[in-house]
């Protein structure tokens, strides 16, 4: 599903990915695990093409296409989707607003009939509900004044009406309590499914507790250095990332 | 970096202005350039009574002694008073048998700019719709009026203010110059003495106007500069909504637009008056647009009493406008709502003043400036107390929104006041759109334009809301187009 090869990335001139191999197959739920500053933000964000993210070499293949070739829009039209670490406040623009504008914008771009307002509020109010967010809250401009976790519960309420084929979740579980850590990966879990991917960026063990992943890699220093199974977690959680960190100096 | 770039860049490539068409229509002129020979050639034009025509030759006196303001935050070439057309009207074709008298190539433009002439029209639109009236000015002279019939039922006035002059010139003459005298400035004086005409609006006391009025501009011919006079008199207790749009020709040249509009409110009369502007703003270069020089007024004049400025600026090459209030009656209130987007070489200095007179008076300002391009956007106000208005409370809000980095935005505030009881607050942003959220938008699915269009919508919803439905639908799009072919 999504094949990233050899993958170098220069931000501001300064190489972050540097030749990085990853590949996460249709079903997967995969976690890129690793210490502050390894460049695990900065996987995310070239995949969704942020501007200034400037690859210098490699590869991305998204479900047989080019990735790298599409815009920023284009890219989330084809089912890529990047839940932000620290989500955008827009002001004056009422979250119902830019969640429709987005879905349609997209179903326009794939040439699709764009969801009449009843359907949307239909299917808007049911996944409020399950993420338990007050439709008053969606009146409200998006994130404006919304707390760490009501940031994140839009996040996933977005994923969950854009239903994207591929998730990549920047440090989704940052500021979120206990209580808002289950809603918001109940939410993560009720996407999963055979035909979808995810790619879980995260630095602490705790969020792969609620998330369960089928693969962990460890980046560190702009490349992955080891990839295992869940247990690798664990590990990590008991003895840090010094080994890896000491390995790749 | 690299979006916003890429906004610049195409915000240079300012070739969607979509009412830039000429209609090749017969036009009868009067000879070009401005003497007092040119006034009387205006006045007989419209069989105006004797004290009009004195009225305007007084003016044009007075406008030989004054001097061109240059206060203003813009450069422009200075306009050769002599070398222009004063008075330009479609000549009247013989009559034909149909509904109308009205001249179908002008019928065709309007249906071109999406104006509803024909009354049938606008009733064939969605049930739902709200009806609303239409003063249609084509170059010097009113076209048509729609549903003066059935506003007569209820007592509103509403046409040209030629056949205003010449069926209740009482009512001219008490109002006209009461709230801009001719002496007010440059171009109100020489408004006073050329204008050709504009609309007149009275509603009589206790009656609710029972649909929205609109006039709606355009300007066609060749080298001639549009003066057109709007006079709205809501009497005690009455209520008006009132609308004007305004489009021009795409031409090399400028060309000048010098606009008086005066509203007066008596005892609780409430007036709201509302502009969505698209006059052609040049091209990239800066070359040719229309020079919006425009002196709006109102007069709260009794107890109680209303008014309410919203505007959308989005064309014009220079912009030069402060819809102000006089807050003379006790208890009155003044709002100022307005949205100046300046794209291109687009330069605009507008904003309002707040004249607190009577005691308790109360003002509200909520301005967004939006500057792309290399366009230079200025709020300029004034807020003031006299010494009776005690009690007085202004507040003020002045966003600017900056897309790109070579544009600018300035924030001119004069705040007086005469009376320690005045309360007035100020408060004033400018942000730059942010790259960030841009990158948000776009990861949801927004094409960049849809983005930028998205974010500029947010940033002057608060003002959006102030307008009548139908027409903030409208101004939305405007504004998506007046930014477009800005972003890739």
């Amino acid at each position: 599903m999504l094949n990233i090869e050899n993958l170098t990335v220069s931000v501001d001139d300064k190489t972050i990915l540097k030749g990085l191999n990853l590949n996460v197959p249709a079903g997967e739920v995969h976690a890129i695990m690793g210490p502050n500053g390894a460049g695990k933000s900065t996987l995310g964000y070239t995949l969704a093409g942020r501007p200034n993210y400037e690859v210098t070499q490699g590869a991305v293949d998204f479900n047989g296409e080019d990735l790298l070739e599409k815009d920023v829009h284009e890219r989330a039209a084809a089912g890529l989707y990047l839940s932000f670490q620290y989500p955008l406040e827009i002001p004056g623009v009422p979250a119902m607003t830019f969640i429709r504008t987005a879905l349609n914008a997209q179903r326009k771009l794939r040439g699709e009939e764009e969801m009449s307002a009843p359907e949307f509020l239909k299917t808007i109010r049911d996944v409020a509900k399950t993420l338990k967010i007050d439709m008053d809250m969606l009146k409200r401009p998006l994130n404006v004044g919304f707390s760490g976790g009501e940031k994140k519960r839009m996040e996933v309420l977005q994923m969950a009406l854009l239903q994207p084929k591929f998730l990549i979740l920047d440090e989704t579980d940052s500021g979120l309590d206990i209580d808002a850590l289950k809603v918001v990966s109940d939410g993560v879990n009720a996407l999963r499914s055979d035909d979808r991917g995810m790619l879980v960026i995260t630095h602490y063990q705790r969020l792969l507790d609620h998330i369960k992943p089928d693969r962990i890699h460890i980046l560190v220093d702009g490349r992955i250095v080891h990839s295992g199974g869940p247990e690798l977690a664990l590990e990590l959680e008991a003895h840090g990332y010094d080994r890896y960190v000491n390995e790749a100096a | 970096m690299a979006a916003v770039k890429e906004t610049i860049e195409t915000v240079q490539k300012l070739e969607t202005y979509a009412h830039g068409f000429v209609t090749d229509i017969e036009t009868e002129y009067a000879p070009k350039g401005l003497n007092a020979d040119i006034v009387r050639f205006i006045s007989a034009k419209k069989n105006e009574p004797q004290w009009m025509l004195d009225y305007r030759l007084a003016a044009f006196e007075r406008w030989q002694s004054m001097d061109e303001p240059d206060w203003a935050k813009v450069h422009y070439q200075k306009v050769d008073y002599q070398d222009l057309y004063y008075y330009a009207a479609p000549k009247p074709k013989p009559k034909l048998n149909s509904l109308d008298e009205v001249d179908p190539e002008l019928l065709a433009v309007y249906a071109k700019l999406g104006i509803p002439l024909k009354e049938q029209e606008v009733l064939a639109g969605v049930a739902t719709a709200p009806k609303y009236a239409v003063d249609a000015v084509f170059d010097s002279v009113s076209v048509v009026t729609t549903f003066k019939d059935e506003l007569k039922k209820s007592g509103v006035i509403f046409c040209s203010i030629s056949e205003a002059l010449r069926e209740h010139p009482e009512l001219v003459k008490e109002y006209l110059g009461s709230v801009v005298p001719v002496s007010d400035n440059y171009f109100a004086a020489l408004n006073a003495a050329v204008f050709s005409d504009g609309s007149f609006v009275y509603v009589p006391p206790g009656v609710r106007c029972p649909m929205e009025l609109s006039t709606y501009f355009r300007i066609n011919a060749e080298n001639t500069g549009q003066f057109e006079r709007t006079l709205i008199i809501a009497d005690k207790g009455a209520y008006v909504s009132y609308l004007e749009g305004c489009t021009a020709p795409m031409r090399d040249e400028n060309q000048l637009h010098a606009a008086v509009v005066e509203l007066v409110a008596l005892e609780d009369a409430s007036i709201k008056y509302s502009t969505v502007q698209n006059w052609y703003p040049g091209d990239a270069e800066g070359k040719g647009g229309i020079y919006n020089f425009v002196t709006k007024r109102a007069d709260c004049r009794g107890a109680r009493s209303k008014v309410s400025w919203t505007q959308v600026e989005t064309g014009s090459a220079v912009t030069w406008k402060y819809p102000s209030c006089i807050l003379r009656g006790d208890d009155s209130v003044g709002e100022f709502y307005s949205i100046a987007v300046t794209n291109g070489m687009q330069q605009a200095d507008t904003g309002t003043k707040m004249i607190h007179l009577g005691k308790n008076t109360r003002s509200r300002i909520i301005s967004k400036g939006v500057s792309a391009g290399k366009s230079s956007n200025t709020y300029r106000g004034l807020v003031s107390a006299h010494a009776r208005a005690g009690g007085a409370r202004n507040f003020t809000q002045c966003d600017s929104l900056l897309i790109g980095k070579t544009c600018a935005a300035h924030t001119v505030p004069y705040v007086e006041s005469d009376t320690a009881s005045a309360q007035f607050e100020h408060e004033a942003t400018t942000t730059r759109l942010s790259e960030d959220q841009l990158f948000y938008a776009m990861q949801r699915g927004l094409s960049q334009e849809e983005a930028v269009a998205l974010l500029v919508n947010g940033f002057v919803r608060e003002v959006l809301q102030e307008l009548p439905m139908e027409f903030a639908v409208e101004a939305q799009k405007l504004l998506a187009i007046s930014l477009e072919g800005s972003v890739g």
